[in-house]
């Protein structure tokens, strides 16, 4: 086997006398790559034409089709005869089988892929009014199931809904105290050095509290759970959808959206705020450990002034963002679950468009919430 | 009747003494396999009996526990990777599912591989690709079609053409004609037929379908207890007095297929 590759020929086209073109070496996938370069060293004469292909000494599919190519493209330039000698009988069964093959076949058409500007823009806008129409049609679907549930509070699945708030809060819990905890301690280091330049060490606990319990524990949270726990919404429904497991459900009689949606709406409603509170908790601890460490500022004394300037309205005011950002991030994971078309690839990119899609979301909900609540001045 | 074994052929593979097993379990003991060139071998046996792990060893996707399997002539266990590499374009192999990519198109499906090992351009890469779709007997146009559009029988005909790709002297089908309708996998069979005539391929296969071993196999060999317990063509296979191959035949689906109404379409 070794000697061989080391004799191994390339498919060569040579000329050795004026009419006569000889055709040699192994016009196999493994020897073709440098036919082109003969092929273009060749001037072709104007009259009939003799191939000589007994020196041919093996011949593939591949090899065939570029000895089919090259005698259709010298008929086609010369519009002369050009006949194949001295072929073997077993490589002359091949080339018909080839031949055959690809007349039966058909040509492909190349439809041309490249559009203009202005349709790819129209097109893009199509695409987005229908994915706009799409998902409300998929929140009006939820609401009339919603709605249908609160009729008949006993067909809700239960253990769903407890196995749900099970994944996507108390496994949480280790990843939202890691986070909330260095976030307390970054914003009170920061903020920290600056309240000290001016002697207003205690000032931290208004700081720390209210950036936390406002606007910091409830994003961050949200933002961490969008990743964890929406794009495993998609995946989950996506992969279901690409192995007809959603169709079952269907055929079984079990609405999709009952089984696969609600509890994981209800679920995330449930759950986020109650890790947000957690994140309140730790991020304010973190802080209470950087304002001893930094500006000796005592537990007790922090926690003193804590409940003075914190209001329950700012309190409130982050749960409230977090049962917003709770059911923005469900929906958007679960649609994108259901708009999976095929296969793997499609899981992928509806998975990166949840994540994508609910923390824009998130932030934008943050923003309208400022917006709102500095309007009516709370 | 019998295809008679034939001297001068060399075998393609040869397993000697195989072992396999993962963890605990042990799939084969003992097994010995000889393949000749140029003959369609069939791999039947019960569920469970190792005939998808068989193939899956010999084409390198699973390790064996001890044992010799020569492919080629050159020994695969413990194989250096770039001999594994250089070994893994000379045979195709067709998954039972397809196992096209999902992301690529038909045509791309088989111009991955063909990048991967020649040194081609583009522009004839993508010819060899729409041959390939053409010998595997799909119209052109199914090319620039997604996996996902083509009903089972174009995609097991499409997952075939990546497996030709390279043009193979030895092609690996794991149920091909799994889940088809009889006409597709008749016309599937045909397809077998026809490709090993006139390439002189070697096919080695895993197959359920009774239809396909009268129709298409040269050689079969039946699994059971962990090992080859015959290796004959499916005429005498029929008429051999062991139990577990009189069971496998002697079904209610087995028992309409008997040599004497069923022969050799060719």
């Amino acid at each position: 086997m070794g000697a061989k590759i080391t004799e191994f020929e390339c498919a060569t086209i040579r000329l050795d006398s004026k009419q006569y073109h000889y055709c040699s070496g192994n016009w196999t996938i493994g020897g073709i790559d440098r036919l082109d370069l003969y092929l273009k060293s060749i001037e072709w004469p104007s009259g009939p034409l003799n191939l000589d292909c007994s020196r041919i000494s093996a011949i593939d599919t591949t090899g065939a089709l570029f000895l089919l190519n090259l005698v259709t493209e010298l008929r086609r330039r010369n519009s002369t005869f050009v006949c194949l000698i001295g072929l073997r009988s077993e490589y002359h069964t091949l080339l018909e089988f080839v031949e055959e093959r690809c007349r039966v076949s058909g040509s492909p058409k190349r439809t041309p892929t490249s559009s203009g500007l202005l349709e790819k823009f129209g097109r893009k806008i199509i695409f987005h009014l229908n994915s706009c129409l799409a998902f409300l049609t998929f929140v009006g679907k939820i609401t009339s199931a919603l709605s249908f549930l609160m009729l008949h509070p006993k067909q809700f699945r239960w253990s769903e809904l407890l196995s749900n708030i099970e994944t996507a809060g108390v496994y949480a819990l280790p990843m939202i105290a890691m986070l909330s905890f260095m976030m307390g301690v970054v914003i009170a280091y920061q903020g920290g050095q600056q309240l000290y330049i001016y002697g207003a060490n205690i000032f931290i606990v208004e700081l720390i509290s209210l950036t936390m319990l406002r606007e910091l524990a409830p994003l961050i949270t949200a933002i961490s759970v969008a990743g964890r726990t929406g794009s495993a919404y998609t995946a989950q429904i996506g992969t279901m959808h690409v192995t007809e497991e959603v169709d079952a459900l269907c055929t079984i009689g079990i609405p999709p959206i009952d089984l696969l949606v609600l509890p994981k709406l209800l679920a995330l409603t449930v759950s986020l705020p109650l890790l947000t509170v957690f994140a309140d908790a730790i991020s304010v601890f973190g802080g209470m450990v950087m304002a001893k460490i930094l500006l000796s500022v005592n537990f007790s004394d922090f926690l003193e002034r804590l409940p003075k300037v914190v209001t329950l309205t700012s309190f409130l005011l982050g749960l409230e963002k977090a049962l917003v950002f709770a059911v923005i991030i469900s929906l958007v994971g679960c649609y994108q679950g259901f708009q999976v078309r095929g296969g793997a690839d499609s899981v992928g990119r509806q998975t990166t468009l949840s994540v994508v899609q609910s923390i824009f979301l998130v932030v934008a909900a943050d923003a309208l919430f400022s917006v709102i609540v500095g309007g009516a001045g709370l | 009747m019998s295809v008679p074994v034939d001297p001068t052929r060399p075998f393609i593979i040869s397993v000697n003494n195989l072992h396999t097993g993962f963890g605990e379990i042990s799939v084969h003991e003992k097994l010995d396999l000889n393949i000749q060139k140029g003959k369609v071998v069939a791999l039947i046996g019960g569920s469970g009996s190792g005939k998808t792990t068989l193939l899956r060893t010999i084409i390198m996707l699973v390790q064996p526990v001890a044992g010799s399997i020569r492919l080629f002539g050159q020994e695969i266990v413990g194989i250096s990777d770039t001999d594994a590499f250089n070994l893994r374009r000379r045979f195709g192999m067709l998954f039972q599912h397809g196992a096209l990519f999902s992301s690529l198109t038909v045509r791309e499906n088989i111009v991955l591989p063909l990048r991967e090992h020649t040194l081609l351009s583009s522009h004839q890469i993508i010819e060899i690709a729409d041959l390939k779709i053409a010998l595997a007997g799909l119209p052109a146009d199914v090319g620039d079609k997604w996996p996902r559009e083509l009903s089972g029988g174009m995609l097991k005909r499409a997952a075939l053409a990546r497996a030709l790709a390279l043009d193979p002297k030895l092609l690996f089908l794991d149920e091909p004609t799994a889940g088809l309708d009889p006409v597709s996998a008749g016309a599937f069979d045909e397809l077998i037929i026809q490709l090993k005539e006139s390439l002189g391929l070697t096919v080695v296969m895993v197959t359920h379908d009774l239809d396909t071993l009268w129709q298409v196999t040269d050689m079969v060999a039946f699994l059971a207890e962990r090992r080859v317990i015959c290796y004959a063509p499916i005429q005498e296979l029929v008429k051999i007095e062991h139990p577990l191959v009189q069971d496998y035949f002697k079904g209610p689906r087995g028992r309409g297929l008997t040599a004497e109404n069923r022969p050799r379409a060719e």
